[in-house]
């Protein structure tokens, strides 16, 4: 089975504003699919029903193979799915190192040692992951000081932590330079295709969506309105007015 | 049927007067989302200024009226004052600050008035023209209780139009709604939060001036009062004022009709009702979830460290200090010695859960009291030996922790906080009421410790070695996996979840960690005094560990200690002086507004460099 995710018909509403809309794709190991669609689109809802954050109105979400409907985040999380968020949420009165540790903690099910010190705990498997994201030399900074660039690396470690089978990267270089930008998505294609992880991530730069990704779906107020290869979706008459719509209007609205 | 419609407008009276108190405290967290525990003060100022000013005007028809409301706009002016000098500074300051702040104004207020008003109750001036009773289906009404309900149905209405009618209440509605939107409108907030503390407290006042008639001032009204207040408030949904009368209305109501099946069901009723309400709809009758809610003390989480070569000889020193003290002090220091080690003891379990537990807890006292009691019993009524009731003591208040913490994980932040003051609210009650069991107000004698341990300078080492145990215990779980979890669940609840922890189990047990100690703590606690009251888990008893926690800052593990040992001797000195609450109230206002990390945090902040240089272990 080379299916990590299989969704099927994923609605999701707030009072009145349909979220997700009757959403379904697959993803298959190794493999990067990205996300896009334009401010409001419905993509972080998207990654919250899957993580289990949000329950869905309708609709099915597989994960390798588990039907995870009524799975709590922590659940899910143990199907082997790393998570990042848009804005980054990681634990401010801990060092880096220190974050990445807890990860690690929970991940070897030691949460709720109380004999030893988490000083002496898989400080070795924790700075490999530091290494592998590239922020070893911070590892002793508190997370609250750190660089936004910074903080989604640590996050992107502590999605690892579990040895996932499934990433969702919500923007994972959000507020990076175009060098890092690009530095980091060529770091990130390394390691899930030599683990083969499969990876959902969203993106607003398009560059970085059509070097890296391997498909691509669109989605626009909720919906799903095209997939595909890079080539396909660029060709895309519709993806091209939404995305050319957007600009004209963020053009206009500046004004 | 006349009897029960009688009984019901007994109860909806004192709907009213319960909805008069809270509605000012829901209209002011709406809007600033500010926890106001001055707010019972601000009332039973109202009530005293009533009192004197109806006193002082030429007694004819009018003057009760125009005194209630002077009264009521004095209290408004003072709230003012309040929120202009002070809350102003502290809105971005986390919340447990403001709640420091409120606490200050709180111990002012209290020795202010009695100083101002007297220590002595005072009856009520009656109503003119409404001092009488009338017949309703054959039995009798007073007339000022179909006032009262006429009254606060009035102030419903004229809030309503208000909110609904101004262009001020809109901006406020808008406030309470939607916080964003409020500034991208352009309003200039400031004078918009003065507007709505200066409402919340006159109608504040005007509460208190009202029930005068029925209930006079004294000065316990305003500790009385807030937890009323507060429960209130939250059944009816933190800021929804419609709620908070219809919650006045229920909880009256129940209680009312409760009194008929169960006598003694008066004094829990209240916390019953809002146990049950937040175990049901977390965020009251009304009220809506935060969109976004903050996670707390987030940014200003310190790193914690272990302790550096330095740190750990200033605790060889103390250690040091402890062993060798009988050789100095006289009896009288060490009996202080050893309240100061129970209550550092019973506040580190408090910072616990509140400071890397990130669960505020407003009953700390049932725990504390509960150890206390714990003990007692064992003793009294089974003769069980200190030793094996000590140990015994704090798995027994442990269970309790177990079964209370796991209704109150389900909440957070302030509803968490009211829900462990509901607890403790019943487990006093139970303590009070089963005078067979507990001995009700006449608590439980005659606890001494075993023979070997009577000696005053055994018992103290017996208790330092507790306590210092304790302390000790607590600190090592923090640099274990499971207190790393903790702060991780306060950190970020997001980011604990997403990475495979289960945030509701480690706080259950967190909050059943600080319960067995708190409990350690009243048992130790009960064998020095000798005897327990119902008094130990009174609210009362549960703000002063808050204060102690506060006092001592809750960024540093040495905070609760300092706190604890500066709570006791400052009560101990200052409680020579007559308005001790005064001078403890400046000082914790001083403390806020100038070291807003606590008297520990403050002087960890000077030294920090010192202790924390990098030695090799
Ligand atoms: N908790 C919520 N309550 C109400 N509405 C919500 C909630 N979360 C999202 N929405 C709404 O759902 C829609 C989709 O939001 P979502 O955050 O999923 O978009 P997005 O594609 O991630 O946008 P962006 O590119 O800005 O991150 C928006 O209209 C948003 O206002
Ligand atoms: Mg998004």
């Amino acid at each position: 089975m080379s299916k990590v995710l299989k969704v099927r018909n994923l609605t999701k509403s707030f009072g009145g504003v349909c979220a997700v809309d009757d959403v379904s794709f697959d993803l298959e190991k190794g493999r990067l699919l990205a996300m896009i669609g334009p401010n409001g689109a419905g993509k972080t809802t998207c990654f919250n029903l899957i993580n289990g954050q949000l329950k869905p109105d309708r609709g099915s979400i597989v994960i390798m193979g588990k039907q995870i409907a009524g799975f709590k985040p922590h659940r899910v999380w143990q199907l082997g799915v790393g998570r990042t968020f848009q804005i980054t949420a990681t634990f401010a009165s801990m060092s880096v190192l220190e974050n990445v540790q807890m990860a690690r903690l929970s991940f070897h099910r030691r949460t709720l040692s109380i004999f030893q010190k988490v000083r002496n705990l898989y400080v070795d498997e924790s700075m490999e992951l530091l290494k592998l994201v590239g922020i070893e030399k911070q590892r002793d900074h508190a997370c609250g000081v750190l660089a936004y660039g910074d903080l989604k690396r640590v996050e992107l470690a502590m999605a690892l932590a579990n040895d996932p089978r499934l990433l969702l990267m919500d923007e994972p270089t959000a507020g990076m330079g175009p060098a890092e930008r690009s530095r980091l998505m060529e770091q990130i294609s390394g390691i899930v295709q030599t683990r083969n992880i499969g990876v959902l991530f969203t993106e607003h730069d398009m560059d970085v969506v059509f070097t890296h990704a391997h498909r691509i779906i669109v989605l626009n107020h909720g919906k799903l309105v095209a997939e595909g290869t890079p080539q396909e979706v660029h060709a895309n008459a519709q993806v091209q007015e939404i995305y050319l719509g957007a600009a004209e209007t963020a053009r206009l609205e500046k004004r | 049927m006349g009897f029960y419609v009688a009984q019901f407008l007994t109860g909806w009276a004192d709907a009213s007067g319960l909805f008069m108190v809270a509605v000012g405290l829901t209209l002011i967290f709406g809007v600033m989302r500010i926890v106001n525990f001055a707010h019972g003060s601000f009332y039973m100022v109202g009530a005293y200024t009533a009192y004197y000013l109806i006193a002082w005007l030429p007694s004819d028809g009018v003057s009760f009226w125009i005194g209630v409301l002077l009264a009521a706009l004095i209290v408004g002016i003072i709230g003012v004052i309040v929120e202009m000098l002070l809350l102003r500074r502290l809105y971005h300051a986390p919340e447990l600050f403001l709640l420091m702040g409120t606490f200050g104004i709180i111990l002012i207020i209290q020795d202010l008035s009695r100083w101002l008003f007297g220590a002595e109750d005072l009856l009520g001036p009656r109503c003119p023209g409404l001092d009488g009773s009338v017949w309703i289906m054959g039995s009798l009404m007073p007339q000022y209780d179909l006032a009262l309900i006429v009254a606060a149905l009035l102030i419903l209405g004229a809030i309503w139009m208000v909110l609904n009618r101004t262009r001020w209440g809109v901006l406020v509605r808008a406030a309470t709604e939607d916080r964003e939107m409020l500034s991208a409108l352009g309003v200039n907030q400031g004078r918009l939060f003065t507007g709505v503390f200066f409402l919340g407290s006159f109608l504040t006042g005007l509460g208190g001036a009202l029930q005068l008639p029925k209930g006079g001032a004294d000065l316990l009204m305003d500790l009385n009062v807030i937890a009323s207040a507060f429960v209130v408030v939250v059944v009816g949904g933190m800021g929804s004022i419609p709620g908070a009368y219809l919650a006045a209305l229920i909880i009256s109501e129940l209680t009312a009709f409760g009194i008929l099946v169960l006598p003694q069901s008066t004094l829990v009723m209240m916390f019953l009702v809002m146990a049950v309400v937040l175990v049901i709809r977390p965020y009251g009758l009304f009220g809506k979830a935060e969109l976004a809610p903050h996670e707390p003390a987030g940014e200003s989480g310190a790193v914690l460290k272990p302790a550096s070569v330095r740190l750990k000889w200033l605790g060889a020193a103390l250690v040091l200090g402890i062993i060798l003290a009988p050789l100095f002090a006289g009896d009288f220091q060490l009996v202080l010695l050893i309240e100061i080690a129970i209550l550092a003891l019973a506040s580190m379990s408090l910072y616990f859960m509140m400071g890397p537990g990130g669960m505020v807890s407003f009953g700390h006292a049932a725990f504390f009291g509960g150890g206390a009691y714990a003990a007692a019993l064992m003793v009294y009524h089974l003769q069980t030996p200190m030793e094996l009731a000590l140990l015994l003591t704090p798995l027994a208040v442990g269970l309790l922790a177990l079964i209370i913490g796991w209704f109150c994980v389900r909440l957070s932040g302030v509803y968490l906080a009211m829900l462990t003051l509901a607890f403790a609210q019943i487990c006093w009650s139970i303590v009070f009421q089963w005078e067979e069991f507990t001995g009700g107000d006449d608590g439980i004698l005659s606890i001494w410790p075993s023979d070997w341990a009577e000696s005053r300078i055994v018992f103290y080492y017996l208790t330092m070695v507790l306590c210092t145990g304790g302390i000790l215990a607590m600190r090592h779980l923090l640099f274990t996996p499971f207190g790393y979890t903790m702060r991780a669940c306060r950190d970020s609840a997001l980011r604990s979840a997403s990475i495979g922890i289960y945030q509701k189990r480690h706080q259950w047990f967190a909050f059943a960690v600080a319960g067995a100690f708190a409990g350690l703590a009243g048992g130790i606690y009960v064998f020095s005094k000798g005897s327990v009251f119902p008094d130990e888990m009174a609210i009362s008893r549960s703000f002063d560990f808050l204060l102690m926690v506060l006092l001592g800052g809750v960024e540093t593990l040495s905070g609760p200690i300092a706190g604890a040992a500066a709570f006791t001797w400052l009560h101990d000195q200052i409680s020579r002086f007559e308005f001790w609450q005064l001078v403890l109230g400046c000082i914790f206002i001083i403390l806020v507004v100038a070291f807003p990390q606590g008297i520990a945090g403050f002087f960890s902040s000077k030294t920090e460099r010192y202790f924390s240089e990098p030695t090799d272990e």
